[in-house]
């Protein structure tokens, strides 16, 4: 750092010049010292030199207190002047030395954020936890409410209650699991239709209700099988409920899931709680049915997708659950919360979906 | 169901050039739901050839193949001789024989197979002479079809070189495959498929079980029905009629078209006795038996079983019977089958050897022959028909027309004497309200509709006093028709489903998910942000899996639900909680290489109380409410839960830095994110409790002392036993119990906006006394105006005695009305000090 001009060799106590010369001499070797300055300890020690206490400009404003009163108000006004202005100077620099500063500290803590950071990655809900929930909520929005059950179920509610006879064909194609021993009169349910009879026990008619859950069937895991699958189950009774009413509710819900235009199709088929019975399909919606594309990989060129089973509640359920069939009738459906997970994300291995491998996950985001 | 096209063409009016495929979607309108499309699969140019020259050619290897050149007519386009190279020897020079020219497939075992022109043995070969297996209308490989051995002499006279075969070979014949409900017994045959066609399309449809029968002459062979003990009051037996055909000509085989017909619908040809009985089960879905007539030594009798019974069945497996088992006997004594599932050693037909045959044709009840099927594991054809209502009606029609066959075609006499013992109960007619198919439906069908088309499926329609009501008794063949909705079914299915019309309905209006089930989104949304993945576990565990993760013998949740009929024996039970399952997963994914590995689930477990038992009253009727009391007790409990187990880095290293493997410390934190999820406070109890790590457990209580779950580390033997990552740490929390808790409105305090005073206290406290009780000790002497509190370090070492350690608290204080002085918030952190000295013998340091 240079030492400013007119270092105070007349010292403290000496004889100060106080001539005009004098003064804007220390002026100017004030404002080269400020210029000079490169940063910020710089100005610091500028500062102290040309304007601190023992300064030559400070020095001289002592002085003036020894001059003869005719020659103070000169001097006094010379040398105030001459301080304002180095003052001036000096936090003008301080200003931009600052500026400089603060730029430098931004350039120095720049980081290179190109690559993604992983430290916690985001966790996920699982693909069929939320499909069920997407499909609960469709019902929801359509003014049902959400009903649950036992998976470990008594066979009269699986069965029995649902008009599956003991001898009927029907209750043997259920492959079911049963619980040990065979007089404990329970099973692992084949289905979410126990909670039907269920519902309309506790909570009586008119009813609208939609069961997502889980289900078993004795099949072994393979790439369109698994023992554990998932349901969603809906069970409407009230007065005056029609086929077209199940359509209906069919429709919306594929449309919600699958997207607008997406509607089902009844075709008809057995099973022993509903009656007439049908299964459901609905349309494709990647050809959207339009026999364009024979070779559609998503329907086969069919133009339709099986879903699952429907119907009207056969009479002798609601008579098994103390509903008089004489007044009140109504419809019933179930379809795979997996097959509509499946055909909703391109999944083509359902072991994908039950073998908790975590990157299966991170392929969705916490809605889908 | 195979249903081979032709086959079906004989009973209704298919219509010209229809395909396969187009008939498959005419039955799936009416339910009959497709299967398969089976075809030959063979492709032309297949085309008549005449062998004009044949020389033999030996091979290097020692084989012949012979150089031909064919006559193909104009069939290649040239008329020139086709030459083609061939290694069978069984044809000559002059013979008719099929050739497939290039561009023509056949299908082989290893798929289809295009034919081209190649070069082989030295010659351009342009095609195949081919052999009855290439074409699949035969097993012989090496035999070349010579057309006049296989065709008719009227249908060869007719061919020339070059005429297409593919028709006159039928391998333009396609099978459709169907799928039969369980209550469409009747469909099991051609002619019920035959009729929902018909129904379908409105073609015309010919019951070929409309056929003259004769009238009988005299007594028949004995028959005696013997039943002493019907199912739910149901004879097993309702009729049996018996025939007999004598003097079949052992010579006679199964003729051509029928062996065809029998292998497209799926079943062998055997012999033409047994054959016989199996196209009339196919043709008209009646079940028939063929006894050789010379073992029978007595009247049939049929009977329940006696104690101690047995039977080697057909297919040769011994079997002890059941008294419910319905049994066709000789002479009441000698057992020749069981009614309509299977025959035994005895009485059989011998293909070559028997000439004269007893025919049953039997109606057998339903649920018995079911019971006995699944008793004995025993799925035959016969069982599959009449556990699903085989037509009452048909029987004698049956019977007839396998007469006829083993006349024409076996040169048999038939005895003009037939048994018939008929005790065919009377069909209930139901009672219909023409108003209801509209009313269930919501399609506006006119009485008259709902008229002819119960009358078009076979039903009688029969007026009533009431002009909106009839009487219908349905046909014969459908004893599904049990109540007024199965014949609106009729009504909307042969109207045609496609014609219902969408109507959403308006529910009576839903309150939204209830608190439960919004909780365990809110739960599971808390961990997945917490940075855990959702999986889903089978709930399958082995009586190991206890011992792996060191349960005592009296921990509860030994006590499990077993399954009768697991999928695999090492895990018969049900999970009593969620972390028996949960390491597989880990596993899975480590083996996998993701080695930093959070997980969760959320699922009940099963936890069964103890042997109740639970009724099973049967359909139909709602049981008392003792009844359903009894049902509900015998379900085992399903509280819900959620577990989460984790291993490897919690915080991952790269770039950024550093990383830190998860420990104890997130596993507790995440159990208080799912308690915090749900703003239900919890307290914390040091525990030790397998699979857990005995010094790094703790226990998750409620305010009032209610058990929430335990968080820790694993057990390091558990650890070792499962073969999990080093310090894998889980937690297992009672869903149910929080989501009790969490059900109340919570009731805000006011923010105080005065300043926060903040002291901090170092305590030296023995070793032995829990962090959480100095602090609550604190907590309890700071009094109201003590906000929070934490323990910020924990201090052992040079500056305190070795049996005690230095706990340093910060305390945050503040009061709702008013700044604090100083002096208030020293009085209010000496008095809390002086608690934790008071309770722990805690010195300020």
């Amino acid at each position: 750092m240079p030492a400013p001009d007119g270092d105070g060799s007349a010292g403290e106590g000496g004889a100060q010049d106080l001539s005009q010369e004098s003064i804007e001499g220390h002026v100017a070797a004030a404002l080269r010292a400020v210029g000079a300055a490169g940063d910020l300890d710089e100005l610091k020690q500028a500062r102290l030199a040309h304007a601190g206490d023992r300064s030559p400009l400070a020095l001289a404003n002592r002085a003036i207190g020894g001059l003869p009163g005719s020659e103070k108000a000169a001097a006094g006004k010379l040398v105030g002047q001459a301080r304002g202005k180095v003052n001036q100077a000096l936090a003008a620099r301080q200003v931009e030395l600052e500026a400089e500063r603060d730029e430098r500290i931004l350039v120095d803590e720049a980081m290179d954020l190109t690559v993604a950071p992983g430290r916690r990655p985001l966790g996920r809900r699982h693909v069929l936890t939320v499909t069920a929930e997407r499909m609960a909520d469709a019902m929801v929005g359509m003014g049902w409410e959400i009903a649950e059950g036992p998976q470990v179920e008594a066979e009269w509610f699986n069965f029995d209650a649902l008009n599956f006879d003991k001898d009927h064909p029907a209750r043997q194609m259920q492959d079911t699991f049963f619980v040990d021993p065979a007089k404990a009169g329970l099973v692992l349910r084949t289905h979410t239709s126990p909670v039907q009879a269920r519902s309309l026990i506790e909570r009586g008619v008119p009813l609208y209700v939609a069961v997502p859950g889980k289900t078993f069937r004795t099949d072994e895991l393979d790439a369109t099988h698994t023992p554990v699958f998932h349901q969603l189950e809906g069970l409407a009774i009230d007065e005056g409920l029609t086929m077209a009413h199940l359509k209906g509710t069919l429709d919306r819900l594929a449309e919600g899931m699958f997207g607008p235009g997406i509607v089902s199709r009844l075709r008809p088929a057995y099973f022993p709680f509903t009656e007439p019975s049908a299964e459901m399909d609905f349309r494709c919606f990647v050809c959207r049915g339009v026999a364009t594309d024979p070779a559609c990989r998503t329907c086969g060129g069919t133009g339709w997708i099986e879903w699952g089973g429907c119907g009207m509640v056969n009479q002798n359920v609601l008579r098994a659950c103390g509903v008089d069939p004489d007044r009140y009738q109504g419809f019933a459906f179930g379809m795979g919360v997996e097959r509509t997970a499946m055909f909703r994300h391109g999944i083509a291995d359902m072991r994908e979906m039950i073998e908790g491998d975590v990157r299966f996950n991170a392929q969705f985001g916490m809605e889908i | 169901m195979r249903v081979p096209v032709d086959w079906l063409g004989e009973y209704v009016a298919l219509p010209e050039g229809v395909t396969g495929e187009q008939i498959a979607a005419d039955l799936v309108a009416v339910g009959l739901e497709e299967e398969g499309l089976h075809t030959s699969g063979v492709g032309g140019p297949l085309v008549v050839g005449r062998v004009l020259e044949l020389t033999p050619e030996e091979q290097k290897n020692g084989k012949t193949i012979n150089w031909c050149q064919v006559d193909v007519g104009d069939s290649n386009g040239t008329g020139e001789p086709q030459g083609i190279v061939c290694g069978a020897h069984n044809f000559a020079v002059g013979d008719l024989v099929a050739v497939i020219l290039p561009g023509g497939t056949l299908t082989t075992p290893q798929g289809p197979l295009t034919i081209s022109a190649r070069k082989t043995y030295g010659h351009i070969s342009a095609g195949m002479i081919c052999s009855v297996r290439e074409l699949g209308i035969g097993e012989d490989h090496d035999r070349i079809l010579v057309l006049p051995r296989l065709l008719p002499a009227e249908v060869v006279a007719g061919l020339s070189p070059g005429d297409d075969l593919i028709r006159v070979l039928g391998l333009d014949r396609e099978t459709v495959e169907v799928n039969v409900t369980p209550d469409r017994g009747y469909c099991f045959s051609i002619r019920g498929i035959a009729r929902e066609y018909s129904h379908s399309t409105g073609a015309a449809f010919t019951d070929p079980a409309s056929l003259p029968v004769d009238p009988g002459v005299g007594e028949g062979y004995a028959v005696r029905l013997a039943d002493d003990a019907p199912l739910e009051g149901v004879p097993g037996c309702d009729r049996y009629l018996a025939r007999i055909v004598r003097g079949i000509d052992l010579t006679r085989t199964t003729p051509e078209w029928m062996a065809r017909r029998l292998t497209e619908a799926g079943m062998r040809p055997i012999g033409l006795a047994v054959d016989v009985t199996n196209y009339v089960m196919l043709a008209l879905g009646q079940p028939l038996h063929a006894f050789d007539l010379d073992t029978l030594t007595g009247p049939i009798v049929v009977r329940r079983t006696r104690p101690g019974e047995r039977l080697t069945t057909l297919d040769d497996v011994d079997r002890a019977l059941d008294p419910e088992d319905l049994l066709i006997t000789d002479g009441g004594e000698r057992i020749l089958a069981l009614a309509g599932v299977m025959g035994g050693e005895d009485g059989e037909v011998t293909p070559g050897q028997t000439t004269d045959v007893l025919i049953e044709a039997a109606h057998f009840d339903a649920r018995t022959v079911g019971r006995t099927a699944r008793r004995h594991r025993l799925s035959s054809e016969a069982a599959k028909r009449f556990e699903r209502g085989v037509d009452p009606d048909v029987t004698a029609a049956a019977a007839q027309l396998a007469v006829d066959l083993l006349v024409e075609h076996g040169g048999g006499t038939a005895d003009p004497a037939i048994a018939d013992v008929d005790q065919r109960a009377d069909r209930p007619a139901i009672d219909l309200d023409l108003t209801m198919a509209t009313r269930y439906v919501g399609v506006n069908y006119s009485f008259d509709r709902v008229r002819a088309l119960l009358t078009l499926i076979g039903c009688e329609v029969v007026d009533t006093q009431d002009p909106q009501r009839v009487s219908v008794l349905p046909p014969s063949w459908r004893p599904d028709l049990t109540d007024a909705p199965t014949l609106v079914e009729e009504v909307a299915r042969v109207d045609g489903y496609d014609k219902i019309p969408s109507v959403v309905p308006r529910a009576v209006g839903g309150r939204g998910l209830t608190h439960a089930q919004r909780s365990r989104r809110a739960v599971a949304t808390a961990l997945a942000g917490q940075g855990l993945q959702e999986v889903l576990t089978y709930p399958f565990v082995g009586a190991d899996r206890f011992d792996e993760l060191g349960l005592p013998e009296d921990d509860p949740h030994r006590r499990t639900t077993r399954l009768a009929n697991p999928l695999s024996d090492e895990a018969p039970l049900l999970r009593t909680a969620l972390l028996q399952t949960l390491p597989e997963a880990v596993l899975r994914n480590v083996s996998r290489g993701s080695r930093d590995v959070a997980l969760f689930e959320i699922d009940t477990v099963t936890q069964p109380a103890g042997e109740l038992q639970a009724p099973v009253p049967g359909v139909g009727e709602l049981p008392s409410d003792e009844v359903l009391a009894e049902i509900r007790a015998a379900v085992p409990a399903q509280p819900w839960h959620v577990a989460v187990m984790a291993a490897g880095q919690a915080d991952r290293a790269g770039w950024w830095g550093r990383g830190r493997p998860v420990d104890v410390v997130d596993v507790v934190g995440w159990a208080h994110a799912v308690a915090d999820a749900l703003g239900v406070p919890v307290e914390r109890r040091q525990a030790e409790r397998a699979p857990f790590h005995p010094g790094r457990c703790v226990e998750l209580v409620l305010a009032d002392g209610t058990r929430v779950g335990w968080a820790g580390e694993l057990h390091p033997q558990v650890v070792q036993r499962l073969g999990l990552p080093a310090r894998t740490s889980a937690a297992e929390l009672d869903l149910d119990v929080l989501v009790a808790a969490s059900d109340h409105r919570t009731q805000v305090a006011p923010l105080s906006t005065h300043p926060l005073a903040t002291s901090d206290v170092s305590l030296e406290v023995p070793r032995g006394v829990r962090y959480g009780d100095v602090e609550e000790s604190l907590r309890a002497g700071a009094g109201e105006l003590l906000e929070a509190i934490e323990l910020f370090d924990v201090y052992t070492g040079d500056q305190v005695s070795q049996d005690r350690h230095s706990l340093a608290f910060r305390m945050h204080f503040r009061a709702p009305d008013r700044t604090l002085t100083t002096t208030e918030v020293n009085t209010a952190r000496d008095a809390a000090v002086a608690r934790a000295s008071q309770d722990h013998g805690a010195v300020q340091r």
